[in-house]
């Protein structure tokens, strides 16, 4: 028997990781500087290991309730309510999720019919396209461009909104760093409401905002009502490998996201869940700390992107840059490929984003100062070789 | 000013060029800043952390309760200014609880220590008693661990 016959189609519809050879090759270069892991380097906060500890020292090994410990999905909503200004329920309204991963799956197979149309803006985080893919929908990607920084504008929405089920964006956004305000989101909301859409919201990075704080788009009027709001602890509680995540919805969607959950993952891990009561309750001390530490590396990662003749949008969230290396006139995979043979630092090609992402290369800077200060020396080095 | 103190504390060799890039300050505008607290005294000094333990130094240091009984009109400081003065006195801090003064010595040996307070510290006027402990181990120090450190292991990507 040829048992890759038996591989679901839609599986086989799924298009290879355009990023997967360039992660291989990364692999095999470990020391190599790497400014691909779209991960905090900060370890999770003590105070949050330890409550995990404490926990299972306590025995609090068994399963919680499917849509996690009810404490927690208070401290969540208390944590929307005071960042944010959102008013949750948390005890229909929350879902604690492994991680925003697991919250846009449960989020894309509770709303989307075979066939529906979900657009994605890109470049974009690359699970949006597979996830929506694997939930049966239809993608229909809309180009964000470098002139306008990286915006998902209301004219861009309109082009693709007609017909469409659902809107999936993600802001502040992996990979350009680009971050939208309240008029920008308002301006997007009109679309929205105009087109009837649902919206799926990644807010993941909504700690890590440079210039102002971050305005979710479940707060804009008369979005809360159709948005699905995901969060989550990885980057700005530095809490990755804890697979930790909620979402936050009008009831109805929340029901169907627990049932989907409730059946094929009964429940999120609880050490994990009692790290997060504890980075809730007394973590926002670490949070400034960190955000602090991106915001020192971020201004450094500029200007010297900048001081090489690289064009780039500054970025005013997450902990990425998106510069443009079309100057270079090799594509973006070429780009990334060759300076990591040559020099030894990993960028992530932009194609790896969306096609939108072509003629840019992701620099992550969620890495120490000295290994971005030889990174940059290095890429300088590179740059004059090619140019 | 407090964004620039801080990237001192955790390293005093910053130039002001490197401080201006972490803090989007003008580099003119850093150096005028650390002028100014190093006048009005708020930086004290630019310090190296040594664990001299791993420096194989011998030295020892004390922590020791001293009891005070204060002076009418002048209270703690007339006293805590006598035990300042020695150079033997590397900390000085006046505490609530159970005992009053807070000090931390350095000598070449525990006898050179246990010499400094019974002839130094303890007939000093005002001092009532004193308990001295001698420091054992350091385990953390102005905010770094002086533990050996183990590698955290990371993907070498992830998107």
């Amino acid at each position: 028997m040829d048992i890759s016959q038996a591989i679901a189609e839609k599986l086989r519809n799924l298009p290879p990781s355009p990023i997967r050879r360039f992660f291989d090759l990364v692999e095999g270069m470990p020391d190599a500087i790497s400014l691909s892991i779209g991960e905090p380097d900060f370890v999770t906060p003590w105070g949050a290991r330890e409550a995990a500890i404490f926990s299972l020292e306590r025995g609090h090994t068994h399963y919680t309730h499917s849509r996690g410990m009810l404490e927690l999905r208070q401290e969540i909503a208390r944590y929307l309510e005071k960042r944010f200004g959102l008013g949750y329920n948390p005890e229909t309204e929350i879902l604690v999720t492994c991680g925003v991963s697991q919250a846009l799956d449960l989020a894309l197979r509770a709303l989307i019919n075979p066939g529906d149309v979900v657009v994605v803006p890109e470049p974009c985080y690359v699970s949006y396209a597979p996830g929506v893919l694997l939930a049966g929908g239809e993608l229909r990607t809309v180009a964000t461009s470098a002139e306008n920084g990286f915006a998902l504008t209301p004219e861009l929405l309109e082009t693709a909104a007609p017909g469409a089920k659902a809107l999936l964006f993600g802001y502040p956004n992996n990979p350009t760093g680009a971050v939208l305000d309240r008029a920008q989101l308002e301006g997007i909301a009109g679309v929205v409401r105009r087109r009837n859409l649902v919206v799926i919201s990644d807010e993941i990075y909504a700690e890590l905002t440079y210039d102002g704080d971050h305005v979710s788009f479940a707060s804009i009027e008369g979005m809360k009502e159709r948005t699905v709001l995901l969060g989550g602890f990885s980057k700005a509680f530095a809490m990755t490998g804890w697979r930790l995540g909620y979402a936050a919805a009008p009831a109805p969607v929340i029901d169907a996201m627990t049932r989907i959950l409730s059946y094929t993952m009964l429940c999120c891990p609880t050490p994990s869940q009692y790290a997060a009561l504890e980075s809730l309750k007394n973590g926002q001390r670490e949070v400034a700390r960190m955000r602090e530490e991106y915001n020192q590396r971020r201004r450094i990662v500029l200007k010297r992107l900048r001081s090489m003749g690289l064009e780039l949008v500054e970025p005013k969230g997450a902990f990425y840059v998106f510069p443009s290396i079309a100057r270079t006139g090799l594509s973006s995979t070429e780009f990334a490929e060759r300076l990591l043979g040559e020099e030894k630092v990993a960028v992530v090609p932009g194609a790896a984003f969306g096609k939108s992402g072509e003629g840019h290369v992701r620099c992550c800077y969620a890495v120490s100062l000295e290994h971005i200060e030889e990174a940059m020396r290095r890429i300088g080095r590179f740059l004059e070789k090619i140019m | 000013m407090q964004d620039i103190l801080k990237l001192l504390e955790r390293d005093a060799r910053l130039t002001p060029a490197q401080i201006a890039e972490r803090t989007g300050k003008p580099e003119q505008e850093v150096r005028e800043t650390i002028e100014r607290a190093e006048k009005q005294g708020i930086i004290r000094n630019y310090q190296a952390l040594i664990d001299w333990d791993r420096a194989g130094s011998e030295a020892v240091r004390a922590f020791i309760e001293v009891k005070v009984a204060p002076e009418r009109g002048i209270g703690f400081d007339a006293v805590a200014r006598r035990i300042m003065g020695f150079p033997e006195v590397d900390a000085l801090y006046l505490i609530s609880g159970d005992y009053d003064l807070h000090v931390v010595v350095e000598g070449a040996s525990m006898k050179e220590v246990a010499y400094f307070v019974a002839e130094k510290l303890a007939p000093l006027d005002h001092v009532q008693s004193t308990v001295t402990h001698f420091l054992l181990k350091s385990y953390k120090v102005s905010g770094h661990s002086f533990e050996a450190e183990e590698e955290v292991k990371r993907l070498p990507a992830a998107p």
